[in-house]
Formats: structure tokens, sequence, C-alpha cells
């Protein structure tokens, strides 16, 4: 005889069989290379077969550029003043690279209003609009978002279960570490209370003295891996004046391939947990270590 | 055990029942707020703090208390909104004030409700445009004298700039627009609000206009709201007495009459709370000094208008004023020694406002009921203990929050002479700036408590069993239900006017209805007649 409970755990396990679709949101200090980084990666996710859909939450809409071959997006916020009520999901939702769906939340121009809550507004719209059903058969939804989580609503991707996996690009620089240690802290907050885990922290070199070493030692003390280590490389750059993403502009460079390895670790991930964030002691001390004393 | 020993004890008996059941730090906090009265003893009392989160408050927001309580009551300022539509649609004509134009042509706004309604889109967005398009749509359909726009919170928490709007706006429109920032989460109750308003008016309406109002003596009456018509009962006595008066901040007001308000003689100030910092200012910038008043109350009136007419040492006026004393206090005394058959030792709690829990407990003496407790929501210290107390004030992190203006005297306006009669009538022993306080004026063994929870007044009433509780709109249903009947002393609920003589006849008769009724022992609570729901409690099994 089945009870009750136990056909509620049956119905459960058929739920996640269904949504195979797996939510990511890059967070990182400001300027660290997230949108380059998510872009570049997003086209190897798309190379090997998949279907991602990128939502930019920063009010510079510039999430999906290299994806899109430019700055072509109306952002869903301009959308939603300028149509009203009647938004239809095509009308923010761009086809990129790869077959990817590109969407930009949009925001108020640089010292007005509350980009914070564009980004609530935004989500909450796609949501309702269906952009995340299954009929769309997505299997990432990618959150490229603007530098700290300094609100409320920049910490929307990963509330309610919106993100679920996160990744942090940081690099050798103290201010980029502190900043992926304080992300740590928001993550520590939202997991508590849901099913936010951090998969990881995404090394985009400034080429500072035992960069790797360092990113590796900070993800062991937070818990975490340094899922990849991107070397830094002008191509990206020369890509990018391209408005392309490396694999889209030259496809076998070696950049191309450090994305491409990117993207399959991250397909591949299984290491995902509640980080430990470090007090600024323990911090500083790290960058003594590995910076000063050699 | 002497009946004082006894009072003692019960007021000891009900703080421990109402503490007890606080977190420790908690009690505290609250028990320097509560205390037994001593007029004898310099007692020091808890006042505009924080109030403790989880706690039911009665305290209302800084923007209540800048446009509600402040700026609302004058009739020809256009009073705009700027944040959602419930900020300016539930503080519309809340508090009831009366106004009367000037003629049947005259501005009157206070029967509307302005706001720029913000959406979604403006906070994410930015609402300065709005707020811009706001000021000229209304300007176009009312043409007004003034506008002011007050801040709700989302608009200090996107950074509107509503100051500069209010410049550019006043520079295209050539009206006087200002603008406060009175976000509601500002300072820790609307005593905030009352504080920017009066910084805000004292900038940029008095001074304005210097053609003085006709009439031999001036006198701006400050702290009068002209609720349920009481400034009209006022104002009538101020004529018949023969003085002028300029201006009211703010009932039954005009904005011309502020503009011009630093034209007059003496500065008056009822609620001393709410207004104390415009006649500090006025005096510094143009030399108007400024004495306490109180029209709440027949004696109290009496003593008021004395102190007035012998301000201008004429001997017409204080004829005239005694005349009037003479023909009002026998109607009064009439009303009153009838009503006291049924008031007479009965009990009123009062916990109100920043003076009217003070000016109230007037009337409450005439119609001889205890009174067996008071507080105020808002006040400061000095409201309690008396103004000798304001330089031993902290001054703490919440009260910096608020701009606390330099005033300086102005080179043209400020009038020597005004100050040369103060230190004239001093010599005389005539009292300025004397703001003794409520305590001082409460009798020994009496409960003082500032800003009551909804928890110390449900025990209140439990351990000392009054007639009649004053409070506000927010705890008139939740008393009431205990049985014992509320009277609204924001609003008056649907009476008034309550001041002067007039006014006081009015009271008298009010209070006599409500604690006279046999309604309250009458009605029962269901819980009173059946038994409440028995249950048990399982403990969840795992």
């Amino acid at each position: 005889m089945y009870s009750g409970k136990a056909n509620k755990q049956y119905s459960i396990q058929i739920t996640i069989g269904g949504l195979i679709m797996r939510k990511v949101a890059i967070y990182g200090k400001g300027g660290i290379g997230k949108s380059t980084t998510t872009q570049n990666t997003v086209a190897g996710l798309a190379e090997l077969g998949k279907k991602v859909m990128v939502v930019g939450c920063d009010p510079k809409a510039d999430s999906t550029r290299l994806l899109l071959g430019g700055l072509a997006q109306k952002t869903v916020l301009d959308t939603l003043r300028e149509e009203g009520e009647d938004v239809e999901l095509d009308d923010v939702l761009k086809a990129g690279f790869g077959g990817t769906a590109c969407v930009e939340s949009g925001g108020p121009e640089p010292g007005v209003g509350c980009a914070g809550r564009g980004i609530i507004t935004s989500i909450n719209l796609l949501e309702q609009l269906g952009a995340y059903d299954e009929d769309k058969e997505l299997d990432y939804a990618f959150y490229d978002v603007l530098g700290d989580v300094v609100c409320g609503g920049f910490a929307m991707p990963i509330r309610d279960g919106k993100a679920e996996e996160i990744y942090i690009v940081v690099s050798g620089e103290m201010m980029a570490m502190y900043a992926a240690n304080n992300i740590c802290k928001g993550i520590v907050k939202f997991a508590q209370a849901g099913s936010v885990r951090l998969g990881g922290l995404i090394c985009n070199s400034r080429n500072v003295d035992n960069e790797a070493q360092m990113i590796e030692e900070l993800a062991k003390k937070l818990g975490t891996q340094m899922i990849h280590f991107v070397p830094r490389d002008n191509m990206v750059q020369r890509a990018e004046i391209n408005r392309k993403t490396v694999i889209d502009y030259d496809s076998s460079h070696n950049q191309a391939d450090e994305y491409r390895a990117l993207a399959k670790k991250i397909h591949e991930n299984k290491m995902f947990v509640i980080p430990n964030p470090l007090t600024i002691e323990e911090l500083e001390e790290l960058l003594v270590d590995f910076g000063i004393m050699n | 055990m002497s009946p004082e020993e006894m009072k003692n004890n019960k007021i000891q008996e009900f703080t421990v029942d109402a503490l007890s059941k606080y977190p420790g730090k908690v009690a505290k906090k609250r028990s320097k707020s509560i205390l037994t009265n001593n007029p004898e003893a310099a007692l020091e009392i808890q006042a505009n703090v924080r109030t403790i989160p989880g706690i039911i408050t009665q305290r209302g927001c800084t923007y209540a208390g800048c446009k509600g309580v402040v700026l609302g009551p004058t009739r020809d300022v256009l009073n705009l909104t700027h944040g959602p539509i419930g900020c300016g649609y539930y503080s519309w004509l809340t508090r009831r004030n009366q106004t009367r134009p000037e003629t049947d042509e005259s501005a009157n706004f206070i029967t509307y409700s302005f706001s720029t309604d913000m959406q979604d889109e403006n906070i994410v967005f930015g609402g300065e445009k709005k707020l811009k398009q706001a000021i000229i749509e209304a300007y176009e359909i009312f043409k007004p004298h003034s506008i002011a726009v007050f801040s709700t919170c989302p608009v200090g928490l996107i950074g509107d700039d509503v100051h500069q709007v209010c410049a550019e706006a006043e520079k295209e429109l050539g009206i006087n627009i200002f603008g406060f920032s009175c976000e509601g989460y500002r300072g820790v109750s609307q005593s905030a609000g009352h504080h920017i308003a009066n910084n805000k008016i004292f900038t940029d309406v008095v001074g304005i206009n210097d053609e003085p109002k006709p009439g031999k003596y001036t006198v701006n009456l400050l702290g009068e709201y002209n609720i349920g018509g009481d400034a009209f009962e006022i104002e009538e006595l101020f004529e018949e007495m023969g003085i002028t008066l300029t201006s009211t901040f703010s009932g039954n007001s005009s904005i011309y009459d502020m503009e011009r308000a630093h034209t007059a003689d003496l500065n008056m100030v009822m609620c001393h709370r709410s207004i104390n910092y415009i006649a500090e200012m006025m005096e510094k910038k143009y030399g108007t000094p400024w004495i306490k008043v109180n029209f709440i109350g027949a004696e109290s009136t009496a003593k008021s208008l004395m102190k007035i007419a012998d301000y201008f040492d004429d001997e017409e006026i204080i004829a005239k004023t005694k005349a009037i004393i003479e023909r009002e206090m026998p109607k009064v005394k009439a009303v009153v020694d009838e009503v006291k058959k049924t008031t007479r030792g009965k009990r009123a709690m009062l916990f109100v406002g920043g003076s009217r829990a003070h000016h109230y407990q007037d009337l409450f003496n005439e119609m001889e009921m205890e009174i067996v407790a008071a507080g105020y929501e808002f006040a400061h210290r000095d409201d309690y203990e008396g103004r000798k107390v304001l330089p031993d004030i902290k001054v703490d992190a919440d009260s910096r929050n608020i701009e606390e203006l330099t005033v300086t005297a102005d080179p043209e306006r400020y009038d020597a002479s005004k100050q040369e009669k103060k230190v004239k009538k001093e010599a005389e022993g005539y009292l300025f700036e004397n703001y003794e306080g409520m305590m001082p004026e409460m009798k020994k063994g009496t409960v003082v408590i500032d800003d009551i929870s909804h928890w110390e007044s449900e025990k209140l009433i439990e351990h000392f069993k009054p007639a009649v509780f004053c409070a506000g709109i927010k705890e008139k249903y939740a008393i009431q239900k205990m049985g014992v009947p509320l009277k609204q002393l924001h609003s008056y609920d649907y009476g008034g006017p309550y001041a002067a003589f007039d006014g006081a006849i009015n009271f008298y008769k009010d209070i006599e209805r409500i604690v006279g009724t046999k309604i309250w022992s009458m009605i029962k609570a269901p819980w009173e007649n059946e038994p409440e729901l028995v249950g048990e409690v399982y403990t969840e099994m795992q």
C-alpha cells in the first residue's frame, strides 16, 4: 500500500526529472569581465549543442552584445515602459550566436531611479511571459549581474531559487578577491533559505604573481573550487571590438579552447557548496602569503 | 498603609506586570519611559527614542508629521505628495482640519489630495520627470500661489532630487515651489517631520512679504491646527479683544499670511512640540518674542487671553478681555457644574500627541475627573519636564539626522524694539518661552508613559479601569473592544470644537455622554457569555 508521503516523493522525482534547465548566475567585482566571460562561455555551451538563455541584469544592457553582434537589443524595462502592459516575449527576446536566447533587463541611466528594483520587475515579467517555460526546452539560463551585490534588487537572481548555481569571476587582485568574498556572504544568506549554491570561482587572469595558486587557495578556504583559470589574451579584446565572442571570431584560437574548457567544466560540474566566507584578516593573510612573501 | 503608599503599590504592580512579559533588554529600555509622577522631584523620562521593533506603537511617520500636521491645514498652498498613492490618499482630510477661505473665489485645496502616484516604472527610472509634470499640471489647472512637495519613503531610497525639481519648476512657473525631504523613515516619529516642516516654512515662506497686516497689535498663533473648528473659536476671541491675528501656523491659515508672519509683534505657541522651532528661529532672525499659551480648558483660555492682553499694556484691550472672561466663565461654570454630577471622580487616561495629552488634562480637571495616566506619542523630554531640561537633552544620531538651521539676525528685518519690549516685560515678571511641561502639572502618584505600546495600554486598563481613554484612531477600536470608550484627541471623532470657552462646553458635554452611558456595561464580548473554545495541545510526533 502506498502512503501519501511516498506518492509525494515520487511526484517530486518526476518534476526534477522534467526540469533539466540549470540556472546559473555570474557575479564578481565591477570590471572583472563577467559579461565577457559569460558570453564566451555561453558560446562554448552553444557549441556543445546546449540551448542557453542569457539574462543581462545590468542597466548598461551590454551583457549580450557579443552574442548578438552589437547592442541591437531593446531592454525589458524600455519595452515595458513604451508598450505598457502589452508586452510579448518576442519583443524582448532575441536570438544570438548558436541559437542562444538573449534578454537585457535594462534600467535607468546612471544616477537616477533604482536599478535594483528594475531587475526585480524585469525578472518577474520574464517569468510571467513564460521565458523559462518547459516548452522553451532550455538547458541553461545565465544571469549576468552588475558588480557587487549592493542591494536587494541585485540579489534577485539568487533569491527564490531563480538561480541555483553561482560562479564568481575573480582575479588575483585584492579588491576582486574582497568582492568575491563579499558575494559569498550574500550566497550564504540566501543558501540557508533556498537552493542556491556556489559552483566555483572563475579566475579571469590579470597576470598577478602566483595568481592561479592564490585563487586555488582562496577557493579552498571558501570551501569551493577554482573551476577554471582563464589566461589573459588580447584575442578577447580583439573579438570584442568585432562584437563577437572568441569562439565566433576565431574558432581555432587557443583562447577559444579555454572558454570551451570552461563551458565543459561548468556542464560537468558536480561541486555545489554553501561557501564559508573569510574574515578580512584571513583574506589579507592570503595575499601576504602568495603575493608579497615570494 | 497610607493612601499614597497604596497608590504607589498599585503603580508598581502595573509596571511589573507590563514589563515582565518583555525580553530583558526591552524591559530595561521601556522601564526608562514609564514612571510614577512626582512633581516635587526632578524626574527624568526617556522620550524621543526609537520604538523597539515588534512593539505596537501609536507613532506615525515623518511624512505624516510634515505634510499631515504642519502644512496640511493651510488652504491655499497646493500640497503635492511625491510617492505611491497610498501616502497621499491616507493623509487626505483625516485630521479634520477646517478652513474658511476669505471669499468664495479664494483658493482652497484642503478638500483635494494631490499625488504623483508613482508606479514601478517611476521607481526604476526615477520619478523626477513625473514630479515636474505633476507640478506643471497642478499649476495649469489650479493656478496656486505656492506648491509644496512632500517626499515619501521610496523617493528618498531612489534619490529623486525633489529640491532641484522644485527650483526648476519655480523658475519656469514663477510661483513659490518648495520641497520637503520628509521621507517617512527619517527620525524616530512624526516629530522629525514637524522639524523638517518648520525649517522649510522658515526659509522659504516666512519673510517673503514685508507688508504688515493692518492692526494696532499683531500676533501669530503657532501650533494650532483647527481640528474640528478650534481656530474659529480662538480667532473670534482675538477679534473681540482687538488683537490682529497675522498668521496661524497652521489652522485656518493662508500662505499669504505666513509670508508676512515676521511682521507680527508677538508669537504665541500652542503646541510646543510641533512648532517651537519656528518660534525660536523667528526670534533670532526677526526679534519676535514668544510666549506659551493654551486655549484648551476654560481656565487656561482665560489665563492665556489675559497674558496676551497684558503684553500690550493697553487698558482698553485689558478691559475688553476681562469683559469676555466675565461673560464666558459663568456660562462655562453652569455647564461644568451640571456635568460634574456624572463625571466627578471618574478616571481618564490620555496618550496622544506632543502637547494634547497635557492640554486636555485641564478640561478633565475642570470636570473633576481623575487623570490616572498620561503620556505623549512623539514628544521630547522638554514637553514632559519643561524647557529647563533643554541643555541636558542628549542629541543622538537620530536627531542629528534632521537638519538644524543656523539662524542669525536679519540685517534689515530684525526689529530690536520687539526685544527691548521683551526685556522691559521680563523685568515686570512677565514670562517668555516658559513651557513647564506636563509632569510638573500632573498629580503625584500618576503614571507617565512615553510612546506607550498597545500591550502597556491593555495592562493600564486592566489595572486602573478608566472611564475614558483618550488617544487616536489606531487605538480606538482595540481599546473599545476592552469595553472602555475611547475619545479621539487627534481628530475629535466627529466632534469639536473643543478650544476656548464654547469648545470647553462642547467637550464637557461629549465626555459626560461618553462616561455616563451604560452601553459599555450592557454589551458583552462573546467570550464573556460562552466559554472560549476548548482544545488540547498534542506534541507533534516525527
